[in-house]
């Protein structure tokens, strides 16, 4: 009886209008096959040789005559097959020609939107559009959309997360972007030069590369252990360079908005209320200059970074705005382990430190890397109290506080008394936090 | 208290043990909320599950006793058949450190939130608020299933949190289930 109704219902709304992507995109599947034939020519480079040499003109040109059609049709008809559309609480995404699959992803769950541009999709104009809810992966993001179409979609679903009436959700536009800050590339070459990494990686390849010539005289074995040495060294000084070049950090209605990238270029948008947990980290090097870089925890998404390099008072500003009503507690509002956890953590004991404000967990760590890590109450999940019978007998015990963005921050070695009753009173104070918090829908 | 007797004699070896931490629970807003602040009732679980992990330490360890008493015992001569003390002092000692185990774990269901504590010499305590709680799961093997037990499993945002509350009456963890789950409804915060 109740089936008219229903179907009623469904036809009186507005239609769903699906939508593909953008016509490029083909072209971007198309590259499997030839990958794959890359993949094993690299993998096997003398029977690739061999395969070559074989190859008469006319094989040649029947391969190709396979291979390239079918890997259009193949990119062609994923094309084809994909559809997306966005409905009043949900993004559809529609994929697959034998094995069929829809997300619907609801919108008042979204924890962030990034945009990306890949050096040659900037070529061609196009970007990719993921919405970050706790379960997507790369399978739901929107690869590619036009430039702009991506712009105005990121501006559509924000405006229908914020909870704008859906009819004029479209209307509205892109909500405006006030800068905050903005980290000049010769600060950002400056501290990747005193980060650690790069110079371990070198000087272990200066050591190591010599003594395996000398040892082995074969020039293969010193490229296989080297290149992926330099790789590393390489990765974790010009690739981050490149990745973290022009860093700028906005602020709009919308929430926090994060640009950045040399070649890549990614803007990612991070919605009022969805940062889980910011960590200040601090290197041994960049200490002398003040200087510390800013990292976050958002549930569902894979970036963390907030800030690459900054002064420390702007950091703490920052830090400010991310997570409203929070103030970094200064070095002295850490009360240190007592004396016994040095039979626990020799040495490393002085470098742990809690202070519990009433509007966030801070717990910090290391000594000649400090990393100070702040929850707010809110956005605790659970509580847990954990205790060895070895720090049973020094009296200390450690409280973690889980977070929604499967992070943990552990304040470690705290007196047994003050942990039994830190965990009651923290597990109290994540509930009321809870009540003046933001709405998920934050314009509603 | 309603499922029945079984969980009193339990609740009675728990309470007479009562850890300081649960005795100045520090409660912010306690005038406003009073069941906040006010002493857990702490729950123990029932006999069977110690019944059940007994009776597995004791089929696999005594086959393991049995088996290092005769191969060498046979192959190379009965005094070597003494091997079979390591397995047997295992056990024993197993025996004991069941039941200390079994003993330390409790639960207890506050007003706002769930407190579970287990563990001897690892000893580790969780708070879930009810707010928080993403799913609720009753699971129960086919062994557990011989010795009428379940249990409770509960899931947050956080996959960190470790909230098991194994060996309980089926009925008792039904019961835990739907309070649970109707206590999250509505006190529901999410992420």
């Amino acid at each position: 009886m109740t089936a008219p109704g229903v179907q009623e219902d469904v036809t009186g709304r507005p239609p769903v209008t699906e939508r593909r992507l953008h016509p490029v995109t083909p072209l971007r599947r198309a590259w499997a096959p030839v990958a794959v034939l890359m993949g094993w020519a690299v993998h096997d480079p003398d029977g690739a040789q061999r395969q070559l040499t074989r190859l008469t003109t006319t094989t040649l040109l029947v391969g190709l005559g396979v291979l390239i059609p079918a890997a259009a049709l193949y990119g062609f008809l994923s094309w084809w097959y994909t559809h997306f559309a966005v409905t009043e609480s949900e993004l559809r995404v529609r994929t697959g020609l034998l094995f069929r699959r829809t997300a619907h992803i609801r919108l008042e769950r979204i924890q962030a939107i990034d945009v990306t541009q890949p050096l040659l999709a900037r070529v061609a104009g196009v970007a990719k559009l993921k919405l970050d809810v706790i379960g997507t992966d790369k399978k739901d993001e929107l690869a590619f959309l036009g430039a702009g179409e991506a712009r105005a979609l990121r501006a559509e679903l924000l405006a229908r997360a914020a909870g704008f009436a859906p009819e004029s959700a479209h209307e509205v536009g892109e909500a405006p972007s006030r800068q905050m800050l903005r980290v000049p590339p010769g600060v950002l070459a400056v501290s990747l030069l005193l980060t650690g990494a790069t110079w371990v990686w070198l000087l272990v390849a200066a050591v190591a590369l010599p003594l395996l010539w000398t040892a082995t005289h074969s020039l293969w074995t010193v490229l296989a252990a080297g290149v992926p040495m330099l790789g590393a060294a390489g990765a974790s000084s010009v690739g981050r360079f490149v990745a973290e070049y022009d860093w700028t950090l906005g602020e709009s209605p919308d929430g926090l908005r994060i640009d950045h990238g040399l070649l890549d270029r990614a803007h990612e948008t991070v919605p009022p209320g969805r940062v889980q947990t910011v960590r200040l980290v601090e290197p041994l090097l960049w200490r002398r200059r003040g200087w510390v870089r800013v990292e976050l925890d958002v549930a569902g998404s894979s970036n963390s970074l907030l800030l690459p390099v900054a002064p420390r008072a702007m950091a703490e500003s920052v830090v400010a705005r991310v997570l409203p009503g929070v103030t970094v507690p200064p070095r002295e509002a850490f009360s240190r382990p007592p004396r016994g956890a040095r039979w626990c953590v020799p040495v490393w004991w002085r470098g742990h430190g809690l202070a519990v404000t009433d509007a966030v967990f801070a717990s910090r760590r290391g000594l000649l890397r400090r990393s100070l890590s702040l929850v707010p109450h809110a956005k605790v999940q659970s509580v847990r109290l954990a205790q060895g019978p070895w720090q049973r007998a020094h009296g200390v015990a450690d409280v973690h506080v889980d977070t929604g963005a499967n992070g943990t921050v552990t304040a470690r070695l705290r007196p047994a008394e003050e942990a039994a009753a830190l965990l009651h009173s923290q597990a109290e104070r994540s509930r009321t936090g809870r009540r003046d918090a933001l709405p998920d829908r934050w314009m509603a | 208290m309603e499922t029945g007797s079984p969980h009193d004699t339990g609740t009675a070896d728990a309470q007479e043990t009562p850890t300081p931490a649960t005795a100045d629970v520090p409660a912010p807003d306690a005038g406003t909320e009073p069941d906040a602040g006010a002493e857990p009732v702490w729950r123990a679980l029932p006999p069977g599950l110690l019944t059940m992990r007994r009776l597995l330490l004791v089929v696999w360890l005594g086959l393991l006793t049995l088996a290092t008493a005769l191969v060498p015992g046979l192959l190379a001569g009965p005094a070597w058949g003494a091997f079979a003390v390591l397995p047997l002092a295992l056990l024993l000692w197993g025996w004991v450190m069941l039941e200390r185990n079994w003993r330390s774990w409790r639960y207890a269901e506050r007003a706002d939130d769930l407190l579970i504590s287990r563990g001897v010499l690892w000893h580790e305590e969780t708070v879930v608020p009810y707010g928080r709680m993403q799913l609720v799961e009753v699971t129960s093997g086919p062994v557990e299933r011989h010795f009428g037990l379940a249990s409770v499993q509960l899931h947050t945002a956080a996959a960190a949190t470790d909230a098991t509350i194994p060996g309980l009456d089926p009925a008792e963890a039904e019961r835990l289930r739907d309070r649970l789950t109707q206590l999250g409804e509505a006190r529901s915060a999410g992420l």
